[in-house]
């Protein structure tokens, strides 16, 4: 586009942007002396930023146009050529794990404890990301799932006495369970339909919740729900954290490691083909319903051993930590860290729960910024902040004899 | 010997348009059969009531794999259709296109394979030899199917006859006795459809496959085909071997006003 249509352009969106906040942002009552005054230097201000923010805008989405015709072969995200690189590979990882367990003695426990939320929504994320981003299955229920880990570790803690380490394992169980009984129902159900029924089923069950007072004690909630114990010791108030802590980060990595094997196998492998073409998956011979089935169950376990977790973490659960703003928030971490790729959701969690916390200024206005960083990054990185790649696998072929190590269908 | 397929007044309602209208076709083991008819005849429509996309209004369809006994489809759901053998390529491309070629064609493994969840997450010695067993006989379809230089290739940036291909390829690691293409020509150059030609004689003498096809290349059938029906406005109006099919006049008048590839 010539600069002159450019700036044409610019000037015409600046002058849109000025009638359309001219309401909020010129007209001011006062009403002490009853008068409206004009701020006209406000119109001046919108004027200016609009047209230079559009140009920006611009620059870069022409940036990203040429990338994508020039840069057709390798378009792989940087971490993922970092992994697949043996050199690399080791002392990345090396590092990573380094900065993981040295995290929670080097940083106070404000921040321990605030590393351990956002981990939890790696869980969430990579649980949902089953759902939505493998499968293609819009879930705006997932907080159910979570609802469910958190009151499972707390009233059977309540009434029946049972420890966190016992309830981590029956909570994954009932987190399948209760994925297959909402799902049965509902994954007839496509697309925006979908969507729907399930935020309604999530906000079914935090209803439920808060009115079934002899259950759930209401919305006055629960309290005093005891952190886990190392083999029968209970550790004092900050051990406890860093034990947690570590908890989590063992489950984390569980579930990558879980996740991962899921996605490369013929089940993973069928969720991706269901969620690109439902009729030619059929015609593959893949159970659509059944294949559906195990995707939302399987996200619903990582979701209820998250809010075990939460729940112990906490030591207080009441309905209002599950509405759907907490579906959306997941939603948003797996849709901006990118769809299908668990490294992509890993990063999207970190940034979207780390970065309120510490920018206090931004939480109030948290959902804002998220919607335009949604926006930002469905223009500029449609695929998510760092996109999915596929296995590649190597073949012995019949040119390269001398590829001796690389044999049939091991992969690099 | 009973038929491989036989379908029997195949009737196919949407609302009060009769797509299909009492067809019956039966077609022989080891046969390539083609389905012709002009536009809107009702090809595709039948195809989608063998695999079971549809449920036909009326009629029955019956397969009898060989060395088994005479089954039928009705009312079996599309991958069920697949299970017992049916295989089928699609008119409009459908390919998974957030895949790899050579993962395009390991969802055909899908129902050939027996591994669970608990043996994904698990992986002992048996899942791993039945990943990489899936991984080599998709890699050797490909082989076969002319398309090993692609494995690594995302199937949206194959050419379009490729994709065609690979679309065989697929059906193919189903392990069909019976594969259906629709128009697997369609948007092909005079080179790849004589590929294509080879291709389809190939899986028939090598792969022991009956092949019905719907096509509108009428070059391409009358080389193809032992067997040719035909079908206009939902009813079957002619069946024979590709002469008997050109000289009928029956068939002529359904074409005449068409622009019909070989005119
Ligand atoms: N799902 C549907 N709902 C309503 N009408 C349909 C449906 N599918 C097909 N039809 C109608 O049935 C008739 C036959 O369509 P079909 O797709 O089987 O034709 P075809 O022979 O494959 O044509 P072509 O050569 O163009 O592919 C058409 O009139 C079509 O509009
Ligand atoms: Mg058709």
């Amino acid at each position: 586009m010539p600069i002159k249509q450019q700036l044409k352009q610019s000037l015409i969106i600046a002058f849109w942007f000025m009638i359309l906040t001219f309401p909020i942002m010129v007209i001011k009552v006062n009403t002490i002396q009853n008068i409206i005054v004009f701020r006209w230097f406000n119109l001046l201000w919108v004027g200016i930023l609009t047209f230079f923010a559009s140009l920006v805008w611009n620059y870069f989405l022409r940036r990203t146009e040429a990338g994508k015709k020039k840069d057709f072969e390798d378009d792989t995200p940087l971490i993922h050529r970092l992994l697949q690189n043996d050199r690399f590979r080791r002392p990345f990882l090396g590092l990573v794990a380094a900065f993981f367990i040295a995290y929670p003695f080097i940083f106070p426990m404000y921040h321990t404890s605030i590393m351990i939320s956002a981990l939890v929504y790696v869980m969430l994320g990579l649980g949902l990301n089953i759902v939505v981003g493998l499968a293609g299955l819009l879930d705006l229920g997932y907080v159910a799932f979570y609802a469910v880990g958190a009151y499972a570790y707390a009233l059977l803690n309540l009434h029946f006495g049972l420890s966190f380490w016992v309830v981590l394992p029956l909570s994954a169980l009932l987190g399948t369970l209760f994925g297959v009984l909402l799902g049965y129902p509902v994954l007839r159900l496509r697309g925006d339909y979908l969507a729907i029924v399930t935020l309604g089923f999530g906000e079914i069950i935090r209803i439920v919740l808060e009115n079934w007072d002899e259950f759930s004690n209401g919305p006055r909630g629960i309290a005093d729900i005891p952190a886990p114990t190392f083999f029968g010791h209970q550790f004092n108030q900050d051990n406890t954290m860093i034990y947690i802590y570590f908890i989590v980060i063992a489950l984390v990595l569980m579930t990558i490691f879980f996740v991962h094997r899921l996605e490369n196998s013929k089940i993973g492998r069928a969720w991706i083909a269901l969620r690109d073409d439902e009729i030619a998956c059929q015609a593959m011979g893949i159970d659509k319903f059944k294949t559906k089935l195990t995707a939302f169950a399987l996200g619903a376990t990582w979701a209820a051993m998250g809010g075990v977790i939460f729940a112990a973490k906490t030591s207080y659960i009441n309905p209002m930590s599950f509405t759907i703003w907490e579906s959306i928030t997941i939603l948003c971490v797996v849709v901006i860290g990118g769809m299908g790729s668990a490294i992509g959701v890993i990063a999207g969690a970190l940034v979207l729960i780390l970065l309120p916390e510490y920018l206090r200024a931004v939480a109030e206005y948290r959902m804002l910024v998220f919607g335009a960083l949604q926006v930002i990054v469905m223009v500029f990185k449609p695929d998510g902040l760092i996109k999915s790649v596929r296995k590649v696998y190597t073949f012995k072929t019949s040119q390269e004899p001398q590829q001796e190590k690389i044999a049939h269908g091991t992969h690099t | 010997m009973e038929p491989i397929l036989n379908v029997k007044n195949l009737t196919m309602k949407f609302g009060g348009l009769k797509a299909l209208d009492d067809v019956s076709i039966a077609i022989e083991k080891g046969q390539i059969a083609a389905l012709i008819g002009p536009n809107g005849a009702g090809k595709t429509t039948f195809f989608n009531c063998i695999t079971g996309i549809y449920d036909p209004s009326m009629g029955d369809v019956q397969i009898t794999p060989p060395g088994k006994s005479t089954q039928s489809l009705r009312g079996l759901k599309p991958n069920y259709v697949t299970e017992r053998g049916v295989a089928r390529t699609f008119q409009n491309i459908r390919l998974f296109h957030g895949m790899t070629v050579l993962e395009n064609v390991m969802i055909g493994r899908h129902c050939r394979l027996s591994s669970g969840i608990i043996k994904a997450m698990l992986r002992p010695p048996s899942q791993r030899e039945e990943e990489k067993k899936a991984v080599y006989d998709s890699y050797e379809i490909l082989e076969k199917i002319g398309l090993d230089k692609y494995v690594n290739e995302m199937a949206v940036n194959l050419s379009y006859g490729a994709q065609r291909r690979l679309e065989i390829a697929r059906a193919m690691a189903t392990e069909p006795f019976l594969l259906l293409l629709d128009e697997p020509a369609a948007g092909m150059n005079p080179k790849e459809t004589k590929e294509l030609d080879d291709l389809i004689l190939w899986l028939r003498d090598n792969e022991n496959l009956t092949i019905l096809l719907i096509e509108h290349d009428m070059k391409l059938v009358m080389s193809l085909s032992d067997r040719i029906h035909v079908v206009d406005y939902g009813k079957k109006i002619a069946e024979g071997n590709p002469q008997e099919i050109k000289a009928n006049p029956e068939v002529i008048k359904a074409y005449l006003g068409e622009e019909s590839d070989d005119a």
